[in-house]
């Protein structure tokens, strides 16, 4: 989840920079730490946005045996990687887009529904973030407290919202991504799908859970059965604690009135 | 999609399956998993055997499963004249009939090495593949070039615009078949680029699969559709 960097740009192209934060502790849910890094060179002329490669909170055989050690390491190591050094290897030529977090960048790119080419990495590079920060080991079972509350406010029942997670996680045509989102303005919770890389920042809904259901999450583990892999996300992989935290301080922002809330 | 004119009994046999049947008591037309000509071990080291038969037995089976109720589902609200519904069922029926529309034709598009797949296009074919692109390694750059950027899930055409007479390379997302950009293009060669065709062997690495296809890709299939649409 990126600040841009400044590199001098005698540095291209720019190398990795994992500034996340690895840790084996779930009982907090972590939001990452972000660090502005100013590291300019007194040489360099020109500064180069540039974002980093989050690490998961957890060790990579920490989900097994719900989604394995092998999978975490394509789909972080490969995947992941490939989209943060795509989009810093565009924005290098893009100085335009120099100095936006990775949210403003996501939606600056998506230009209203015309995305320029930056925003399939970009928005690639948060989904991932926010995938693996929707997950923890000794994951799903049931939410708790607000969050139970709210569900059931909004859905009738834990079982109902789970159905409908389920069931438009399946009928995704395609690669995509289905999320649970909370809508600042009704102040409700609802599950949406999106294709491809798009995320619901670009509508300014404010994203609770996220489950990757591209054909590369779940492939190496599940094949084509993807009904197994997203019944196994929410019986055992979900982070109902990282959902807790996410929906409180969407409601922080929403009850002070504050209109843009900042994504964790 | 099945080829009509048939040159013999086997192939009579062969593209039966591929052709609707008809329900008993009925008159809806239901699908059915079509027989690939060749053994699913048999477009190794390109493609593994493992790749091919989940491919053919599962992925194309939902498709074919989950298309043929989507028509069932449609003659139900045409019979009743819900339109709404009518409507509401089309993003599934193209879908799930193009995944199929696509998957049989990406069949017919792969030959064993030993049986003749990755042999050049000759003849009419060939000279077209010459006068469009240059040459057919051209070509085939262009198609991984396209391949390698499709977003998400898809499929990269070889297409023939009969009124131009004129070949092209076209992208359609999901399982959207060709002739959605366009009714006068007829394809002639189609790869799959979802990750499912090639994520068991190949995982994230894409351009590696698109290389690697055009050792198994059958020609003559292609020569034979070109040459019967531009006499």
């Amino acid at each position: 989840m990126g600040f841009p960097l400044a590199l001098p740009s005698s540095r291209h192209p720019p190398p990795l920079a994992s500034h996340g934060l690895r840790s084996s502790s779930i009982d907090s849910p972590k939001l990452v730490l972000r660090k502005r890094c100013l590291c300019q060179s007194r040489r360099s002329l020109k500064v180069v946005a540039y974002y980093g490669l989050t690490t998961p909170p957890y060790e990579f055989d920490a989900l097994e045996p719900y989604m394995s050690k092998r999978t975490l390491e394509v789909h972080w190591g490969k995947h992941h990687r490939e989209y943060v050094e795509g989009l810093n290897k565009q924005l290098a030529n893009s100085p335009v887009l120099y100095g936006y977090t990775l949210e403003e960048l996501i939606r600056a790119t998506y230009n209203n529904g015309n995305p320029l080419p930056e925003f399939n990495n970009a928005a690639q590079v948060w989904n991932h973030d926010f995938f693996w920060e929707s997950m923890q080991p000794g994951g799903g079972k049931m939410p708790s407290g607000g969050l139970l509350e709210q569900i059931v406010k909004d859905f009738g029942s834990y079982d109902k919202f789970r159905d409908e997670f389920v069931e438009s996680a399946n009928s995704i045509f395609g690669s995509g991504w289905v999320w649970l989102v909370l809508n600042p303005e009704e102040k409700k919770l609802s599950i949406v799908r999106t294709s491809n890389a798009v995320c619901p920042l670009v509508w300014r809904d404010f994203p609770i859970i996220g489950l990757d259901v591209w054909e590369h999450a779940y492939y190496l583990d599940y094949k084509d059965d993807r009904e197994d892999y997203v019944n196994t996300f929410m019986n055992h992989l979900v982070s109902w604690h990282a959902a807790t935290a996410r929906i409180l301080r969407a409601q922080a922002f929403v009850n002070l009135g504050e209109p843009k809330i900042p994504v964790a | 999609m099945a080829i009509r004119t048939l040159a013999s009994k086997q192939t009579l046999i062969r593209c039966a399956a591929a052709s609707p049947v008809l329900r008993q008591g009925r008159g809806l037309q239901t699908f059915s998993l079509p027989d690939l000509p060749y053994d699913y071990g048999e477009l190794e080291p390109a493609i593994s055997g493992e790749i091919m038969k989940i491919h053919h037995q599962k992925h194309h089976q939902t498709y074919i499963t989950n298309y043929n109720k989507a028509l069932e589902q449609l003659e139900e609200a045409m019979a009743k004249g819900d339109s709404s519904k009518v409507v509401g069922l089309q993003s599934a029926i193209k879908f799930n009939g193009g995944g199929h529309v696509n998957h049989s034709i990406f069949w017919k598009n792969l030959a064993p090495a030993h049986k003749g797949g990755g042999e050049p296009p000759h003849a009419a074919l060939g000279w077209a593949i010459d006068t469009n692109f240059g040459s057919l390694e051209i070509l085939e750059k262009i198609v991984n070039a396209e391949g390698a950027a499709l977003q998400g899930s898809g499929w990269v055409w070889l297409a023939l615009d009969k009124e131009l007479k004129k070949l092209r390379i076209e992208t359609t997302a999901n399982q959207d078949p060709l002739v959605t950009k366009g009714l006068q293009l007829v394809p002639l060669l189609g790869i799959d680029v979802w990750e499912h065709a090639y994520y068991l062997q190949y995982k994230n690495v894409r351009p590696d699969y698109l290389n690697n296809i055009w050792k198994v890709i059958n020609w003559k299939y292609a020569s034979e559709v070109y040459e019967k649409e531009v006499a």
